[in-house]
């Protein structure tokens, strides 16, 4: 392996455990990700080949990972509730501010694949074809996802515009 | 981009082209080309609830990054460095209960001989340079370890070091502690690089010291400090890893490894400089 390839491993570490922050509840499981995803890049290493960046490369293995165990957790009933029922809006609609609390619990209600899109959009920085790549669907996929993402949080963090395909329940 | 769930949410005439709602996401998202970025703004301008929602959308960008990016300047867990094939991992050692050196308290860093040795020295080295050519490989050694921290501690703007050169004197206390023995940047003022501060790395088979400077344009330079060649000078070295370039010896106790994205004369400069100021306080 070639030291700038092992040094463009070791450079992704931040932004992948950023990444993981994000996709999961609690630091330590999001630390287990990107674990499992280094344990795997070292390990296919030869067989990558140079196909195209190592960074994007690096979170395709992520994502992965993290589809693997959304399917293992989806097989505990008491985890497979929740995903499509939304918050009920508790505050008054605040569009200028957005509480770091209230933003990671409405993050983690997401669906995965939104969750993840948004956050390889708006955090990560990656272009729509690159968050494509990363996570393996068509850019027609992201963008949908990424539209639902958005208008969700919108609906769940501010109490207004609620997306056509979301039953409302807001409670006054 | 176009897909069947985005609608235009105006129609095209006179030739424009319609916006769509995958407009407006690459509006939040800094996607468009400059002519296009107009035009959705324009767009906006007369469409009160579009443009409410895409500064929604901005804040949850804003937010989001916000929550998330205080990660990046985290230290990295150890568990996550521990996993790199040996022999190429610098650190694995350590894991592997390999007892940290202990340094010889009181001999200094800095201890050299006369002013007219090192620079007839120094000439000497400018003169036979051995240039490494492109292939990382050459890099071997402490080059190598100081050329991966470099690569994975200059790109961090928010936490590039762990003490600050805010707090030189703390700085220098802590790392002499730590190496057990005198330890302190130089002042490379003089050719134009700032310190930003210092941190303590794992090296092979002990600490090493990594001072961190700020070049005039932002541009980032590394010194990297180790005391595990000790003894076994060698001539000055420039070599490649990747981006980084990396001008490297060692002379009598220390190594020394100045790493960064400047050409060979610069980094020559800056090695004259750090030189120079190896001499007996």
């Amino acid at each position: 392996m070639r030291a700038q390839d092992e040094a463009a491993i070791v450079a992704c570490i931040p932004s992948l455990r950023r990444y993981a922050r994000g996709l999961v509840p609690d630091a330590a499981r999001a630390d287990d990700l990107v674990q499992d995803t280094l344990e795997r890049a070292w390990g296919r290493f030869s067989l990558w080949q140079r196909r195209g960046e190592i960074r994007a490369w690096m979170f395709g293995i992520m994502h992965n990972h993290f589809i693997d165990g959304v399917r293992a957790r989806r097989s505990r009933p008491e985890d497979s509730a929740g995903d499509d029922l939304p918050e009920v809006a508790q505050r008054a609609t605040q569009a200028d501010r957005i509480e770091v609390h209230d933003l990671d619990r409405v993050l983690q209600r997401l669906p995965p694949d939104q969750r993840e899109i948004l956050l390889l959009v708006a955090v990560e920085q990656m272009s729509y074809l690159e968050a494509a790549a990363a996570v393996g669907v068509p850019v027609g996929t992201v963008m949908s996802r990424l539209s639902r993402a958005r208008e969700r949080l919108r609906y769940e963090l501010q109490g207004h515009a609620a997306p056509e395909a979301m039953p409302l329940r807001r409670i006054k | 981009m176009d897909s069947p769930h985005l609608h235009p949410v105006t129609g095209g005439s006179d030739g424009v082209p319609p916006v769509t709602e995958a407009d407006l996401h690459a509006y939040v998202d800094g996607l468009l080309r400059t002519d296009r970025r107009a035009a959705i703004e324009a767009f906006l301008e007369l469409h009160p609830d579009e443009r409410r929602k895409v500064a929604d959308w901005q804040a949850q960008n804003d937010a989001l990054k916000t929550m998330l990016d205080p990660v990046l300047a985290e230290p990295l867990p150890q568990r996550l460095l521990l996993l790199q094939p040996a022999n190429t991992w610098p650190w694995r050692s350590m894991a592997a209960g390999v007892v940290i050196a202990v340094l010889s308290a009181g001999s200094s860093w800095w201890v050299r001989g006369t002013v007219d040795d090192n620079a007839q020295r120094m000439a000497n080295a400018a003169s036979r340079i051995e240039l490494a050519a492109g292939d990382a490989k050459t890099l071997r050694g402490f080059a190598h370890r100081a050329a991966v921290a470099h690569a994975v501690y200059s790109p961090d703007m928010r936490r590039p070091v762990e003490v600050g050169a805010e707090q030189e004197q703390a700085l220098v206390t802590w790392l002499t502690k730590r190496m057990g023995t005198s330890v302190r940047p130089p002042d490379l003022r003089s050719v134009g690089y700032a310190l930003i501060g210092g941190r303590l790395l794992p090296g092979d088979k002990g600490p090493v010291a990594q001072f961190m400077f700020d070049g005039t344009k932002g541009e980032r330079l590394t010194l990297y400090v180790t005391r595990e060649d000790a003894g076994r000078e060698t001539a000055f070295r420039f070599g490649q890893d990747g981006p980084v370039n990396v001008f490297y010896w060692v002379d009598k106790d220390f190594g020394y490894a100045i790493s960064a994205g400047a050409d060979r004369q610069a980094l020559l400069k800056v090695a004259e400089a750090v030189y120079k100021q190896l001499e007996p306080r």
